[in-house]
């Protein structure tokens, strides 16, 4: 904290003039404290129409059963899962976020982790339902679960990668749950301080007595540290799973032992790109262009751009293997997927996810937000057509060609997908509304250290190396937060 | 005898406020706590919290989740309905690396947690013990027993010459209780 001071060659994490933490609070929590505006009413009514949508098509699925899909003897798995490994697949870059880059020691993670961590459980939340509607009896959904029974007791069969998976999410989701709101209780308290009458006795709950004392504190970051070692195994697992699901069975195009590696990169891929969707407008609606800053995206986006180039090593590792394996069948799946009645979902996917994303390795392209938002939509669009790819086309021309089929989905396939996408947002918007979407205390340790104002002092002081001052200046050219002018002056 | 009960030393900033701690353990004045509104490095060891045994219990409740679902795994595939998959060992170890691991990770994860909020005494409803509404806020305040250090003025100036900002006389511990 004191004693020395960051290299002047980092960028700043907290852009703007007189911040103090006081302004850093009110700064944060000005959505919670106020009433939303405009911006923020229009998209919770479009959200809560989506999710509206979603009861409707889930509904219609529980009374009619899964025969409202578009399901078919040949393909009898397509856009259920497809959304499901979607949106797991999305909830990845939270705990990314929160986990791996806490052990990294990146500091630009404080930021930008609460609302990567709220993502991450609503998007898991999106993905169970998948599971749920898909049991076609919901209300025996326990049934996955090994409990005792008086069949026998019969048991889950633990030998099934579909059972993995129940125990992978369900402790991911919980996990989560857990590291996100321990993480949430300082910034409660803040809230509840704060807050008078209704909204103080309610936040006082929910912030569990919180008093930020010293042993508190001290435990705090103990309990932070290790849920990040135990989640960062963890969201490598819960991908490689959902592989299992695929990679262990005997059809061709699924059975390939690259499949976890390739899945857990393009999980991360797919959450980046989400995140980058939801903070650029929370940002710019919000009003938090100092805490989410140029450099924030910038390394978004260059962790898309390594995430996207594994996702496309594998494809065309894929490509080769079937090849190389000398299985006629396996390279029939893979010719029938580029070239065969889906192709067009083929080159979708290699467009959005391998082609598109190398736009990112100009800095003009990666630090633009209107380019960096557009491109965050296209690999949203490929990632969802990758697992389409995979699940679709592997299932659609089995051994027998009397029993080749295409899959149409039905609107209630099209509204459970476009309804989750409701449930989604209307979770997201009403945590911005209810919660800090920045973990404040997090960013208040950034403010002595690397915001641009301290930047700007040890810069008056003097006794830095000119070149390096002459870099840092020039590496804020980017920073649409940051006024240039400031700096000539010195 | 005054009513105070608690001095409290409102400082804006975090290396002042160690400042101040130095200031007053070099007067051996006994500091009861510090609330700061984000973790600060190194206090720890100034006021003597000891170092946390939560990994020590993070380690034991993992282990306990590996034994249970092997455990349970076994009692389930081996004794109470054991199926012949092809002639293979009832107990396939290797499948059942996934869900053990799993089962770990949810153990340590409940278990560590649990226990953190139990040694901190954090739980739902719990009444806030606050001293000062703003040290969840931007400031960092060192506590101070009133009833057992008792140069109170000597306190005041030791917190005001370490910059606090403000020195406050609390005549109640908790201002939050109604």
């Amino acid at each position: 904290m004191s004693g020395h001071n960051e290299s002047i060659l980092r960028e700043p994490l907290i852009t703007g003039k007189n911040i103090t933490y006081a302004q850093i609070t009110d700064d944060i929590l000005l959505p919670v404290e106020n009433k939303p505006n405009r911006a923020w009413w229009i998209g919770f009514i479009i959200a809560l129409c989506g999710a509206t949508l979603w009861v409707v098509a889930v509904s219609y699925t529980f009374w009619f059963g899964i025969g409202s899909w578009g399901l078919n003897k040949t393909v009898g798995w397509a856009w259920d899962i497809t959304g499901f490994v979607w949106w797991v697949g999305i909830g990845h870059a939270g705990t990314l976020i929160s986990a791996v880059l806490l052990l990294f020691r990146q500091n630009w993670r404080n930021s930008i982790n609460r609302s990567a961590e709220a993502m991450t459980i609503f998007a898991v939340i999106c993905a169970a339902t998948y599971v749920v509607s898909h049991m076609g009896r919901p209300w025996l959904a326990y049934w996955v679960l090994p409990l005792p029974n008086q069949f026998g007791s019969l048991w889950v069969n633990f030998n099934s990668p579909l059972v993995w998976d129940m125990f992978a999410i369900s402790t991911y989701f919980s996990v989560s749950l857990l590291f996100w709101y321990t993480g949430l209780l300082p910034d409660i308290a803040t809230i509840r301080d704060r807050a008078v009458g209704m909204r103080k006795k309610v936040y006082t709950v929910l912030s569990f007595g919180w008093a930020g004392n010293v042993k508190t504190w001290q435990r705090f970051e103990a309990v932070s540290l290790i849920l990040a070692g135990i989640s960062t195994p963890l969201v490598l697992s819960v991908h490689t799973i959902v592989s299992m699901d695929f990679a262990t069975s005997v059809i061709p195009g699924w059975h390939t032992t690259i499949f976890p590696p390739y899945f857990v990169a393009g999980a991360i891929f797919s959450g980046f790109a989400m995140v980058l969707t939801l903070l650029l407008v929370a940002r710019k609606v919000l009003g938090l262009e100092n805490y989410i800053t140029m450099f924030h995206i910038e390394s978004m986006n260059k962790i898309i751009i390594l995430t996207g180039s594994i996702v496309g090593v594998a494809y065309l590792t894929e490509f080769f293997i079937a090849w190389y394996s000398g299985s006629e069948y396996e390279q029939y799946a893979f010719i029938n997927r580029s070239t065969g009645p889906y192709w067009w979902a083929y080159w979708m996917m290699m467009t959005c996810n391998v082609i598109s994303p190398q736009l990112l390795w100009f800095k003009k392209i990666r630090t633009s937000i209107a380019a960096t938002w557009i491109l965050s939509i296209v690999v949203n669009i490929g990632m969802w057509f990758e697992r389409f790819v995979i699940i679709v086309t592997s299932l659609h021309r089995d051994y027998l060609p009397s029993s080749w089929a295409m899959f149409y989905p039905t609107w209630v396939d099209v509204s459970v997908f476009v309804g989750s996408i409701g449930v989604f947002f209307t979770l997201f918007l009403l945590f911005l509304r209810v919660l800090p979407s920045i973990a404040i205390a997090e960013v208040k340790l950034l403010l002595k250290s690397a915001s641009e104002q301290s930047k700007m002092e040890l810069i008056k002081d003097g006794h830095l190396d000119k070149e390096q001052v002459a870099e840092y200046i020039e590496s804020l050219d980017k920073f649409d937060s940051v006024k240039q002018e400031e700096y000539a002056k010195i | 005898m005054s009513n105070i009960k608690y001095i409290l030393g409102s400082f804006g900033d975090p290396d002042e406020m160690m400042h101040g701690i130095d200031k007053l353990q070099e007067n051996n004045i006994k500091i009861h706590d510090v609330y700061t509104p984000m973790p600060i490095h190194g206090i720890e060891a100034k006021l003597g919290v000891k170092r946390s045994r939560l990994d020590i219990a993070a380690f034991f409740f993992g282990i306990t989740g590996t034994m249970t679902m092997l455990t349970g795994v076994y009692l389930a595939t081996t004794v109470d309905w054991p199926i012949n998959i092809g002639g293979k060992t009832h107990f396939a170890l290797p499948d059942f690396i996934p869900i053990t691991f799993e089962l770990t990770i949810l153990f340590c994860a409940f278990g560590l947690v649990g226990s953190y909020y139990a040694s901190t005494h954090l739980f739902p409803g719990r009444a806030p013990r606050v001293m000062d509404l703003r040290a969840t806020d931007d400031r960092f305040i060192i506590a101070i027993d009133a009833k057992q250090n008792t140069e109170h003025t000597k306190i005041d100036e030791l917190l005001k010459g370490a910059g606090a900002l403000e020195v406050k006389h609390n005549e109640r511990k908790y201002i939050s209780y109604e």
